[in-house]
């Protein structure tokens, strides 16, 4: 994930596994940023990813940037539109699987990134 | 709980000569974990349950576990501290026996509530590492990890009182699952059963987990336990194959046929366990039936092997391994501050890894043959040193490195997905 988004230009603060929310919070308050990207496989993402986001989308320097999750969300494996429903008005910008696909979805969304920071 | 010692259950499965066939199976919810255990003692195979646990509790969040029971919320796993003794050991009334010894199994760094809570239920056998359960998984300092391991090492031996000999595998042949050149896999997974040995086990099982090339896996379960026979000279021990644990193929077809490989890659390299991976592995956490179908599936393919021969084509995976483990322990007479050492000094250096702890410099890559490879050995002290002098892995690259065997069982070779046109509508929120 980080050589993909380093790939198109970008440069990443990769916070690794198990990401506490205050260090979360912390880096993302105390650091310009123009993209939040949270990648999941454990199953949880619908109940953790929820939670985090608010309280990313509740510091008022977050309220407008992108903040972008993917993996394998729930346990039982597609979690169908209900959850990616659910994470949306969580506070996602997007809400990306685990398929080539959204590898593919997830690489342009990238780039339209970059383009609209390098405006 | 009259259970037998979980190795003697395995020696005693190895001298009739049957593979001991074992699930990864958790659920929240302890009639959903009872009616797990009981279709694993029931299937038609040699097995051993498992308890998972779920990710809050590995994390030592109870209380996120607790309110995810109350809210009703899935569980990754079972949540052995946040349910009571009460209820547990009502889960597990009449499962654990002499013909079924059960294993708890997690991914912490930190486990003593875990270990402590096992010992209060009467649970002798479980697995993990000091470095095998910290650096994938989660962003604890090794060395609090070492000294937490080194506790729960001492609470697990002191349950031999209670008359079973306790029993403990290392996840360390398996770090991060793929692309860990096998030397170092095989290296990671002794330098643990030693550490668990030196803090009082006597009954250990040492593990690897399938990779990419059979020839290449089968050189490395060799290895393993020809240093194991020096290395554990006076322990019970045996060796425990994973199922492939990377990019899992998403066909049926796919997940049976790699789950077959493994099964006979066990019998032929005379692993005495395997850990099964199901057809629904790609998408989601199986449900008990299809565990059920791995688990027979692997006895059958197991049955229908041969015991390969005690000559392997040697590529070096024995003598890479040993020149690790001896530098090593070369470092230190604890085998604890021994591994933490040499994190430091980068002579154990976990390509992919992002602990904080690791050195980060080795590198590897899958070759044309399908054989994992060094790209950079980094300071790893190993007799042929090989430095990366192309450019970076690209993303591509690596991914393709990740979804070899995907590509390989599903049957065919996928086009690279082309991205939708610009505009297309996955923004929703701006």
């Amino acid at each position: 994930m980080q050589l993909l988004i380093e790939e198109s230009g970008h440069e990443v603060r990769n916070l690794g596994p198990c990401v506490p929310d205050d260090l979360l919070v912390r880096t993302a308050v105390g650091t310009p940023t123009d993209l939040i990207v949270m990648s999941t496989v454990n199953g949880h993402g619908l109940t953790d990813g929820a939670r985090v986001v608010r309280l990313l989308r509740g510091e008022p320097a977050l309220r407008d940037v992108p903040i972008v999750i993917g993996g394998k969300l729930g346990v039982a494996g597609d979690s169908g539109p209900e959850g990616v429903q659910a994470l949306l008005e969580a506070g996602f910008t997007a809400v990306f699987g685990d398929d080539e696909v959204d590898v593919a979805l997830f690489g342009a969304y990238i780039d339209s990134v970059a383009a609209r920071v390098s405006r | 709980m009259s259970a037998r010692a979980f190795g003697r259950f395995v020696a005693d499965a190895r001298a009739a000569g049957r593979l001991v066939v074992q699930p990864r199976m958790g659920f929240g919810s302890p009639e959903r974990m009872r009616a797990g255990l009981t279709a694993t003692k029931r299937a038609s195979a040699t097995t051993v349950g498992t308890i998972t646990l779920d990710s809050y509790t590995r994390l030592g969040d109870h209380g996120a576990a607790g309110r995810a029971l109350a809210a009703g919320a899935d569980l990754n796993g079972y949540p052995i501290v946040a349910h009571d003794t009460g209820t547990t050991g009502a889960m597990l009334a009449g499962i654990v026996d002499e013909t079924f010894p059960v294993q708890v199994r997690h991914g912490s760094p930190a486990p003593e509530l875990i270990f402590r809570r096992l010992c209060d239920l009467g649970l002798t056998a479980s697995e993990g590492g000091p470095v095998s359960y910290c650096l994938p998984y989660g962003r604890v300092p090794l060395a609090e990890s070492r000294r937490s391991w080194q506790r729960c090492c001492e609470l697990l031996a002191s349950a031999r009182e209670s008359g079973q000999e306790p029993h403990l595998e290392t996840f360390g042949g398996c770090m991060l699952g793929q692309l860990c050149p096998p030397g170092l896999l095989v290296a990671v997974s002794l330098l643990e059963g030693m550490f668990f040995r030196q803090n009082g086990l006597r009954s250990v099982s040492l593990s690897y987990a399938q990779q990419v090339s059979q020839g290449q896996d089968e050189e490395a379960l060799h290895a393993l336990r020809r240093l194991a026979a020096r290395f554990l000279p006076d322990v019970d021990w045996h060796v425990v194959l994973y199922a492939y644990m990377g990019v899992y193929p998403r066909t049926v077809a796919g997940a049976a046929a790699l789950l077959a490989e493994a099964a006979r890659l066990a019998v032929r390299a005379g692993a005495e366990r395997l850990i099964v991976k199901t057809a629904a592995e790609s998408a989601r956490i199986p449900t008990i039936t299809e565990n059920v179908a791995a688990l027979e599936h692997a006895a059958r393919e197991a049955a229908a092997e041969g015991k390969g021969s005690e000559e392997v084509t040697e590529t070096g995976i024995h003598a890479e391994a040993l020149a690790i483990v001896e530098a090593v322990l070369g470092l230190d007479g604890d085998v604890g501050k021994a591994m933490e050492q040499a994190f430091h000094k980068g002579y154990l250096d976990i390509p992919y890894c992002l602990h904080p702890d690791n050195a980060g410099q080795a590198s590897s890559y899958l070759d044309s043959d399908d054989r994992l490879q060094w790209r950079d050995t980094g300071r790893l002290p190993v007799a042929v040193p090989r430095h990366d002098s192309g450019g970076h892995l690209g993303a591509a690259e690596l991914l393709d490195c990740l979804s070899r065997v995907r590509r390989r069982f599903d049957g065919f070779d996928q086009e690279p997905v082309e991205a939708p046109g610009a505009g297309a509508g996955w923004e929703v929120r701006r």
